[in-house]
């Protein structure tokens, strides 16, 4: 049915394993020219916070990225109770810049590879507009429906700390547990086969979920999580003064994780709430503004007649 | 004649803009088209979450020839005259017609193709379009100039008859093809002319029309749930929100395990609506059943098995989630939630929302106590919720006044006293007394489930989870009840409340938001309501027309604005004064020097913050009247549209002494019907006549009956009466002239109306009011036609200006008719 749906490499009868998911998904998109990038190495609430997709989805120069990026929300964790919620779980990213004309086409190809059949699945794009207030970003799009799951996020970036995407970049971001509990038909995220040797994704993330939990929402020192909320806003604005952007993206990465921990030790009241969100959104911001501000004259000169 | 067709093919339209989308289409093409003088014999829209269409019949293949004629000099004119003429037109002089010795330029416009017309109009139309939310996309953005649409445009199909209109926009050219399903048919289809359009796209899976993709759900899900032996439970939105999710839509009925129907059918219904918009069916008896309706995009090779299967693990996912909030939720009692609520912030300025809940139930508590909500059965009044008051004869229901008209001012009431409104019985006081328990229960819950999880996961279902989980505790069912219909009505066209439990609560939980708002100085501005107090208001105007409820809003107004912030005023005190022991503490405690100054700065505080108490005395005082306004604007908003004249409300508020909000309208009613009569309308001209000429004259109003019991103070400094200004004109002296026929006429005429109307009034009869009114209308006229006020001789003079002063003074014993236009 679909043209672009590519032959599948392995084809058995047993639904693809969590990891060979993943292979299948960079062998995809590095075929279509993707860099297959590593995650990024600090907590953060969603793929979009790694600088593949804030920083180098800024300015004019094409960018085209895959990569795993773990996501940690605190909140989330259920002490490995709920077979739906983790406070810690995959996204798998894809950011083309600029978006191509097929990238809908691209990405149903992508569904296809890792074993969805259209003809007895139900695909539908769901409005759903993406704002993100902590980096202020938004764009348009939708979530990608399976069977009435979503499944996907599919989003054409239009701001991304506070500036126009010059040109727009399309980003994909896959649930990747829920895909495949969808693929392998299971009913629990615990139960899914990790790799084709029998080990199970509870076999390697059910003990890490009980124990963050619990750290989470009960361990956790709070007055050194104020403390390092802090720090990592000093820092920030230190880094901002040496002329550093990326450092200081970093730190502002580090305080927004700070505050959600804060969050999930319930020490953050609704008034505060708002006031510690603008100030990390502002950390943010800085820090795209000062990495746009150190990268325009290479790109006017690339670019010419670009701006900002 | 021609038809054409546009299609517009994007990436997934949000089905919630795409009727509008069509509106705007036709809109925009028709005046596109009259531009040029076109117009289409029949214009049809289509919309598919890919594609918007539109065809458009009946079109000339070339506009109308125009012929202009310009005139010019005369044929005898000067050369130069001639000249210049010729210069403007561009002309010669052979080209020139000449009619009776004056020459003409005419110019004869060919018509122009309509495809040329066309080709223009599209690009001008994609540019315009008025996308609630449009984006950019691709190479093309790196400026902020490039195509703005509501998702990547793809393609333009443009055919006029069988011809393609040539159009180029943001890279895309017009041409006949145009894709199929995105999985049925993932190929090109070339279209011929406009009349295959749609079937052309049904041979390839897609329902072009919209109306036919509903109809194609609604007969599918209603014959999926009656094969399943069910009801469908209808629901429009959805209906449309599927339809524009689909190109080929097929519904399909599923079951999910019926463990999950111990969850509120509410929460069912909503979870599978909103997050899955799915429809849900009712049972024989009419109870909800364990089964969805979806609707897939696909006639999938297998039935539909793996799509059912699919979307009832993500149902079943959804539930479990919902079950596990609600049996969480079940297990912590209400009280103890509640307490939670001081971690909420209501407002920056107005405290926590236990605050609030605090506030609210006293405040219920005082509406039973004062007898401004009984459980007396409220007499039936024609009409619900729109405030159509008045039953036909202009009176109203003889149900004692709860608040004798009386000492409204704004001033501080006190609302831990005991009721001493409507005289008591024994029996009658046990009954209160119950109530108003029951409304300060309740109260005292209504917000608790905000801090559940349920309302945490789905906000839309505050109150109903309260009602719920108020029942599942064993509470009152009309705590309960109260609990969960105190938001309400939330808009119009909702239920308005009417169990005496219910109202007191939802009173006083809207009057208290309302007076809270104004008394820090947030009040709604323009379009800005950040806090809906429009709608608060009008949920009060509504319940209170409802129910009947008689009470002074002045009142109520002036107890929920004295509520809150006196204390948050006295706070401080008690703050400085723990600070004040906390400093003892720590410092030596024989320290006496340092004793004394800290109790020097306390005394110092303390004698600011009476200051303060002062200042905010005044400022509450405003506040009130402020809100009591606000109320009176919303009355008029909202029987506007009830068709009550603005003018009207304005007149019986002016006033001043009227805020019983029921038998205001009943005023307005009997007042409207009367200025519609004959004698209505002359008597206003008399009244305005009369009035003038007083206000030229610098006669002051009297005081009316009324308007002395007013809004106090305000009132009265700002009428002198007659008797204290320069010239006495006391129209009861004998007078020293022999009077005209018609002054006398006049005088007696007044003398039965005047206290005729006070009774009425008193008995609240305002027909028998406005037809004591009636009555002065031919003295009146008469006395126009015959008398001359402005007599040369002092005391004619006065005398009848005295008596037009009486004239105006009995006209407002029933409403001010200076603030009445026409």
């Amino acid at each position: 049915m679909l043209r672009c749906a590519k032959a599948l490499p392995i084809m058995t009868d047993r639904p693809m394993s969590f990891q060979r998911m993943i292979l299948t998904l960079h062998d995809y998109w590095s075929d279509r020219g993707c860099l297959i990038l590593q995650p990024y190495d600090m907590e953060m609430g969603a793929g979009t916070f790694h600088t593949a997709t804030t920083l180098r989805a800024l300015g004019p120069k094409p960018w085209n990225a895959a990569f795993v990026q773990p996501c940690r929300r605190p909140t989330d964790g259920r002490y490995g109770e709920n077979p739906n919620r983790l406070q810690h779980y995959y996204q798998y990213q894809v950011i083309l810049k600029p978006s191509p004309a097929d990238l809908q086409e691209l990405y149903l190809g992508s569904l296809a590879a890792i074993g969805i059949d259209f003809t007895k699945h139900d695909i539908r794009f769901v409005e759903d507009d993406w704002e993100s207030p902590t980096l202020g970003a938004w764009g348009l799009g939708w979530e990608v429906w399976c069977d009435g799951m979503e499944v996907t996020q599919f989003t054409y970036f239009q701001q991304m700390g506070g500036f126009d995407m010059k040109p727009v970049a399309g980003e994909l971001t896959y649930g990747l547990e829920r895909l495949a509990m969808y693929i392998q038909d299971k009913d629990s995220v615990y139960d899914l086969a990790f790799n084709d040797a029998g080990v199970t994704y509870g076999e390697v993330f059910h003990e890490n979920e009980v124990e963050m939990s619990t750290w989470n929402f009960e361990v956790a020192d709070t007055d050194s999580l104020f403390d390092s909320f802090r720090k990592h806003v000093a820092e920030c604005e230190n880094s901002l003064a040496a002329g550093l952007p990326i450092p200081a993206y970093e730190q502002a990465i580090k305080a927004s994780h700070v505050f959600n921990l804060l969050q999930a030790r319930g020490v953050i009241s609704v008034a505060e709430r708002q006031a510690y969100m603008g100030r990390v959104r502002d950390l943010a911001k800085g820090s795209c503004q000062a990495w746009i501000e150190k990268h325009t004259p290479a790109w006017q000169e690339a670019y010419p007649g670009w701006t900002a | 004649m021609t038809d054409f067709l546009l299609e517009l093919r994007s990436e997934e339209i949000p089905a919630r803009m795409q009727d509008r989308a069509r509106e705007d289409l036709a809109k925009q093409f028709a005046a596109e088209l009259a531009k040029a003088g076109l117009a289409a014999t029949e214009l049809v829209t289509y919309a598919t979450p890919r594609r918007l269409a539109l065809i458009a019949r009946g079109l000339p293949t070339e506009t109308a020839a125009v012929s202009e004629e310009t005139k010019g000099p005369k044929a005898s004119a000067p050369p130069q005259a001639l000249e210049g003429f010729l210069r403007k037109t561009g002309l010669t002089r052979e080209q020139l017609v000449e009619r009776d010795g004056v020459l003409f330029a005419v110019v004869d416009k060919p018509g122009r193709a309509t495809a040329g017309v066309l080709a223009e109009a599209i690009p001008a139309m994609i540019r315009a379009f008025p996308w609630p939310k449009a984006m950019r996309w691709g190479g093309a953005s790196t400026t902020m100039e490039s195509l703005r649409w509501v998702r990547p445009l793809q393609g333009i199909v443009a055919l006029f008859g069988e011809e393609i209109v040539p159009v180029e926009i943001a890279g895309i050219t017009s041409g006949a093809a145009t894709v199929g399903h995105r999985f049925h048919h993932p190929g090109i289809i070339t279209i011929g002319w406009a009349d295959d359009y749609v079937e052309k796209l049904r041979a390839c899976h897609v329902i072009v029309d919209q109306a036919e993709r509903r109809q194609i759900i609604a007969l599918g899900a209603t014959m999926a749930a009656r094969k399943a032996g069910l009801e469908l439970v209808q629901d429009e939105g959805l209906l449309t929100e599927n339809a524009g999710l689909t190109e080929w839509p097929v519904p399909l009925l599923g079951r999910f395990d019926a463990a999950f129907l111990s969850v509120p059918p509410e929460v069912i219904q909503l979870t599978a609506r909103v997050n899955q918009k799915y429809f849900v069916c009712r049972d024989a008896d009419g109870a909800l059943a364990d089964a969805f309706v979806c609707t897939a995009n696909i006639d999938a090779v297998d039935g539909g098995a793996k799509i059912v299967e699919g979307n009832r693990k993500v149902l079943a996912a959804r539930l479990s989630d919902a079950k596990f909030f609600y049996e969480t939720d079940l297990k912590v009692p209400l009280e103890a939630q509640a307490e939670k609520l001081d971690r909420i912030v209501f407002h920056e300025k107005l405290g926590t929302v236990a605050d609030k809940v605090a506030r609210v139930a006293k405040l219920a508590r005082w509406l039973v106590e004062e007898g401004i909500v009984s459980s007396k059965p409220l007499p039936f009044r024609g009409g619900v919720g729109g405030g159509a008051v008045p039953a036909s004869d202009g009176q109203i229901a003889e149900l004692p006044h709860p608040n004798p008209v009386a000492g409204r001012s704004g001033s501080q009431p006190d609302l831990n006293r005991a009721g001493r409104g409507s005289p008591a019985t024994p029996e009658g006081e046990g009954l209160k007394e119950e109530l108003a328990n029951l409304a300060h229960r309740a109260a005292l819950l209504c917000k608790a489930d905000l801090v559940t999880g349920m309302v945490g996961e789905f906000p839309e279902l505050q109150g109903l989870m309260g009602g719920y989980y108020a029942a599942a505790q064993g509470e009152d069912p009309r705590v309960a009840a109260a609990i969960r219909d105190h938001y309400k009505p939330v808009g119009q066209g909702d239920d308005v409340p009417t169990d005496p439990v219910t109202v007191a609560v939802s009173l006083a939980d809207k009057l208290d938001t309302i007076a809270a708002f104004f008394a820090v100085g947030e009040k709604p501005t323009g379009s800005k309501d950040p806090f809906a107090l429009r709608r608060a208001a009008l949920g009060v105007i509504s319940t209170v027309l409802t129910g009947n409820i008689r009470f002074a809003l002045n009142d109520a107004v002036a107890a929920a604005t004295w509520q809150w912030p006196m204390a948050s005023v006295r706070n401080p005190v008690g703050r400085a004064a723990e600070r004040f022991d906390e400093l003892r503490r720590l410092l030596n405690p024989d320290a006496k020097a340092a004793e004394t100054f800290f109790r020097a700065e306390l005394e110092a505080a303390a004698e600011e913050v009476e200051q303060d108490e002062i200042k905010v005395s005044e400022r509450l005082a405003k506040s009130v009247v402020a809100t009591v306004d606000f109320f009176a604007d919303r009355l008029k908003v909202q029987q506007r549209e009830a068709g009550v004249r603005h003018d009207l409300i304005d007149a019986v508020f002016a006033l001043g002494g009227e805020d019983d909000l029921v038998r205001l309208l009943a005023r307005v009613h009997a007042l409207q019907k009367f200025i519609g009569t004959e004698d209505g309308t002359n008597l206003l001209a008399g009244y305005k006549r009369a009035a003038n000429i007083l206000k030229k004259e610098g006669v002051p109003s009297s005081p009316s009956p009324l308007r002395g019991e007013g809004r106090g103070e305000g009132d009265a400094s700002t009428s002198v009466p007659l008797e204290t200004a320069a010239q006495p004109l006391s129209p009861q002296k004998a007078l020293s002239y022999t009077p005209e026929p018609a002054e006398t006429a006049l005088a007696t005429a007044l003398d039965s109306a005047e206290p005729a109307a006070t009774a009425a009034i008193a008995r609240e009869d305002f027909e028998a009011a406005m037809a004591a009114l009636a009555s002065l209308r031919a003295p009146i006229d008469t006395f126009f036609e015959t008398v001359i006020v402005n007599d040369p001789v002092p005391e004619k003079r006065t005398a009848r200006l005295a008596l037009l002063d009486r004239v105006r003074a009995a006209v407002h014993n029933v409403a001010d008719f200076s603030r009445i236009e026409g």
